[in-house]
C-alpha cells in the first residue's frame, strides 16, 4: 500500500449527500478484473449519459476539476453497498483523498485498505470548502495528514481520522502482515474456544 | 456481580482474541460467506499463494449472477458465465462447500445462511456484502466487509475491528393488521435518516420486535445497513430456537438443548446504558413506500410527496428537487396517484416464505395491470411455494415466476428495470440507478408491491385486504 503524508493538488466539489457506492460505480462494471481499468469508469452514470456523451455540468467534467486528486463530497459519503471497486475506481481514477462530513463504515474501511485517505470534517468547513472551489475553480487544496489540516486559500481546515488508520497510512502499513504476528493468539484462542463452544462448529450431520 | 453488559457487548467478548492499545480488537469469525463478488479477495490468495485457513467455516453461494429467468445454465453472456465459474473453481480449490447454480440449497447468500441453520445466535458472521446486517436477526454480530478484509479472513479467519457505539431502537406497541416488518423499518430509517446509525451496532428491541416472525427479524435487520449501521440484532428467544431446531447445520438433540440454554442469556442486562437511543410507536406505523432516492425518503401511504418550495434549508430543497427529478414525481403529488410500470418480489430483504404469501394473500383471484418478476430467495423456498401454490396465484395474475436469485434487486445478472420506468419493489435500495441505468424504484412491502400491480400505481394495501385473511 502506497504510503500517505501530504499531498496538493486540485479538488472537486461533488455537493450531494448519502452519494452511494453504486454511484461511484454502478454494479454492471463490478465483474471488471482490476486490471480492466475501472478507473475510466468512476461516476459512470453521473460522468456520462445513456449514449455516452459527457455530461457538462457533472464537476468531475470541468476543466478546472478533470485531473483532480481530491474530492469534496456530502455527508455519508460513499454509502450502501460494500463493493471495494468502488475504492479501487476513485483510487485509479487519481483520486488520493476524500474530504466528507461524514462517510458510510464499509467504504472508509475499504478506502484506509486501498491507500485512500477519508478526512472528515465539520459540515461548516466542508460547505465552506465547497463555496472556495467553487468560487476558485483551479486553486491548489493541500491534505497534511500529519498535521491533520487541510490548506484552501488562506484558510486552515482541521480534519479527523481515525488515529490507527492515520498511522497505517503514513507507513503503508497492511493488515494481513500485522494479524501475522498475532499467530500464537489466535491458535490458543482457537482451541480454548472450540471447548467452550462446540455448537459454534457447523454440525457435520447437514444432509 | 459482573458489570451488566448489552447483547452486542456480550457478542464482542466473546470473539476477542487480542486487543491493541489503539482499541481495535481482532476477533474470531464463526462464518464467513462468500459469493461470485468475492473474486477479488481469491486473487489475493492466489497471489500470496496461500489457503483458505478454515474451509469448514467459509460456505459459498451463486447469488448475485445466476440467472433468473429461463434456463439456468445456458448464460448468453459470457462475462456473466464467468463470474458463476469463479466463484465454482475458487471454492473447490479451497474445499469449501458451495451452495452453487445446481444445488437445490441454492439461493441468495443471506437467506441461505439462516435457512440451513448455518447462522446461529452468539456467532460473528461476515460476507463481502452490505446486507449480511440480515443475520443479526437470530441475535449474531454479523457484518458485510470489504474485498480486502475479505482476503484477510480467508487467509486469517480473524478481522480488526473498532467496537462500534451501542444504539437501542425500541418500537412498542402493536402494529395494525397488514403492516409488516418492512414498514417498521422503512419508519425506522425515515425517522433516524439514512446515516442515523452509522458507527453504531444497533439492538431492535420492544415488544412490536418481540411479535416479529424469524421472517420479519430478517427483513429488519436486513435493512439495519440502510440506516448507516454496522450491524442489527435482535436477542434470540423462543422464536429463534423453533425456527433453529431441525436445520441442517444446527446443532441436534443434547447438543442442540445446550446450545439453547447458552443462546437464552445473549440479551442485554437491565440497567445498560445505549450510546443511542430512538423510540417508534409500533401502532402509528402505516403501510410506508419511499418516493426517493434514500432509503430515508420513506412516507405513508396516504402522505403527499415533499415540496421543495416549502423547503427552507437550500441544500435540502436542492437535493428534494434532484430526487424528484430523477424519480419523474410532481412537488407535493399525492403518493397514491403515482402509476407503477412494473413490479418485483425478491431480493434478501423480502423473498422468504411469510413474504410470498403475503404478495399472494393480495394477489389471489386478481390480475395484475403492470409486468412483474418474483424471485424466491432461495430454491428451496421456491419448492415450497410451489407446494403452496403460490406460483399459480402469481402466475394466474400475470406476473413471471423465476428462479433464485439476487436478480432485479441489483440487476447484475441482466434482470433490469428500465431507463425511465418505475418499479414498486420489495427490495432495499431505491438509490439512482439502482435497478438499471435511469430506474425508478419504490421500496415497500410485499403486500404492498401485490397492490401496486393490482391497481397499477403506489397503493394503500389495506382495502385491499378487507375480508380476506391477513
Ligand atoms: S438480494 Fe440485493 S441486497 Fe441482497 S445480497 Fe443480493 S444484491 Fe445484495
Amino acid at each position: 500500500m502506497e504510503k500517505f503524508t501530504r499531498l496538493t493538488a486540485t479538488a472537486c466539489p461533488i455537493n450531494a449527500a448519502n452519494l452511494n457506492t453504486d454511484q461511484i460505480l454502478p454494479a454492471r462494471y463490478l465483474k471488471w478484473p482490476r486490471s480492466a481499468g475501472i478507473g475510466k469508469v468512476l461516476f459512470q452514470d453521473l460522468r456520462f449519459d445513456g449514449e455516452g456523451r459527457e455530461q457538462p455540468d457533472f464537476p468531475l467534467n470541468r476543466p478546472a476539476w478533470r485531473d483532480a486528486r481530491i474530492v469534496v463530497g456530502g455527508r455519508n459519503f460513499g454509502c450502501g453497498s460494500s463493493r471495494e471497486a468502488a475504492v479501487y475506481a476513485l483510487y485509479d481514477y487519481g483520486i488520493r483523498c476524500v474530504i466528507a462530513p461524514s462517510y458510510g463504515d464499509i467504504f472508509s474501511g475499504n478506502a484506509i485498505q486501498n491507500g485512500l485517505l477519508t478526512a472528515m470534517v465539520s459540515d461548516e468547513d466542508d460547505a465552506a470548502l465547497m463555496a472556495a472551489l467553487e468560487a476558485v475553480p483551479d486553486q491548489p487544496v493541500t491534505v497534511d495528514l500529519e498535521q491533520q489540516i487541510i490548506l484552501c486559500g488562506n484558510k486552515i481546515y482541521p480534519f479527523t481520522i481515525d488515529p490507527v488508520r492515520r498511522m497505517r497510512l503514513l507507513n503503508g502499513w497492511d493488515d494481513i502482515a500485522l494479524t501475522e504476528s498475532y499467530r500464537d493468539q489466535i491458535l490458543a484462542f482457537k482451541s480454548a474456544d472450540r471447548a467452550r463452544r462446540p455448537w459454534a462448529v457447523p454440525s457435520t450431520s447437514a444432509t | 456481580m459482573n458489570q451488566p453488559e448489552t447483547l452486542f457487548d456480550k457478542l464482542w467478548a466473546t470473539h476477542e482474541i487480542a486487543r491493541r492499545e489503539d482499541g481495535d480488537a481482532l476477533l474470531w469469525v464463526d462464518r464467513h460467506y462468500v459469493h461470485e463478488g468475492s473474486f477479488h479477495a481469491f486473487s489475493r490468495l492466489k497471489e500470496r499463494g496461500v489457503p483458505v485457513a478454515e474451509p469448514g467455516l467459509t460456505f459459498g453461494v451463486a447469488d448475485h449472477y445466476v440467472p433468473t429467468r429461463g434456463p439456468r445454465r445456458a448464460i448468453a453472456n459470457p462475462e456473466i458465465a464467468r463470474m458463476v465459474r469463479q466463484v465454482e473453481e475458487n471454492t473447490a480449490a479451497h474445499n469449501v462447500t458451495l451452495f452453487g447454480l445446481d444445488d437445490p440449497r441454492q439461493g441468495i447468500v443471506h437467506v441461505v445462511g439462516p435457512e440451513q441453520g448455518l447462522t446461529l445466535p452468539g456467532l460473528l458472521i461476515v460476507c463481502g456484502d452490505s446486507h449480511t446486517s440480515t443475520h443479526g436477526a437470530l441475535g449474531a454480530y454479523a457484518f458485510g466487509i470489504g474485498a480486502s478484509e475479505v482476503a484477510h479472513v480467508l487467509m486469517t479467519q480473524t478481522i480488526w475491528q473498532k467496537k462500534p457505539k451501542r444504539m437501542r431502537v425500541t418500537v412498542d406497541g402493536k402494529v395494525a393488521p397488514v403492516i409488516t416488518a418492512k414498514d417498521i423499518v422503512l419508519a425506522i430509517i425515515a425517522h433516524i435518516g439514512a446515516d442515523g446509525a452509522t458507527g453504531c451496532a444497533i439492538e431492535f428491541t420492544g415488544s412490536a420486535i418481540r411479535d416479529l416472525s424469524m421472517d420479519g427479524r430478517l427483513t429488519l435487520c436486513n435493512m439495519s445497513i440502510e440506516a448507516g449501521a454496522r450491524c442489527g440484532m435482535v436477542a434470540p428467544d423462543a422464536t429463534t430456537f423453533d425456527y433453529l431446531r431441525g436445520r441442517p447445520y444446527a446443532p441436534k438433540g443434547a447438543d442442540f438443548d445446550r446450545a439453547v440454554e447458552v443462546w437464552s442469556k445473549l440479551t442485554t442486562d437491565d440497567g445498560v446504558p445505549f450510546d443511542k437511543e430512538a423510540t417508534l410507536d409500533a401502532g402509528a406505523i402505516a403501510p410506508t413506500v419511499t418516493w426517493g432516492t434514500s432509503p430515508e425518503d420513506a412516507l405513508p401511504i396516504d402522505a403527499h410527496v415533499p415540496d421543495p418550495a416549502r423547503e427552507p434549508d437550500e441544500d435540502r430543497a436542492r437535493y428534494l428537487r434532484g430526487a424528484l427529478e430523477y424519480m419523474g414525481i410532481a412537488p407535493g403529488q399525492k403518493l397514491t396517484d403515482v402509476a407503477v410500470d412494473r413490479v418485483f418480489i425478491g431480493s434478501c430483504t423480502n423473498s422468504r416464505i411469510e413474504d410470498l404469501r403475503a404478495a399472494a394473500a393480495v394477489l389471489a383471484g386478481r390480475t395484475s395491470k403492470v409486468p412483474g418478476l418474483v424471485s424466491a430467495g432461495s430454491s428451496l423456498i421456491k419448492q415450497q411455494a410451489e407446494q403452496e401454490g403460490l406460483d399459480r396465484i402469481f402466475r394466474d395474475a400475470g406476473l413471471e415466476w423465476g428462479e433464485s436469485g439476487c436478480s432485479m434487486c441489483v440487476g447484475i445478472n441482466g434482470d433490469l428495470v428500465a431507463s425511465g420506468e418505475r418499479c414498486a419493489s420489495t427490495t432495499n435500495r431505491n438509490f439512482r440507478g439502482r435497478q438499471g441505468p435511469g430506474a425508478r424504484t419504490h421500496l415497500m412491502s410485499p403486500a404492498m408491491v401485490a397492490a401496486a400491480a393490482v391497481t397499477g400505481r403506489l397503493a394503500d394495501v389495506r382495502p385491499l385486504m378487507a375480508g380476506r385473511k391477513v
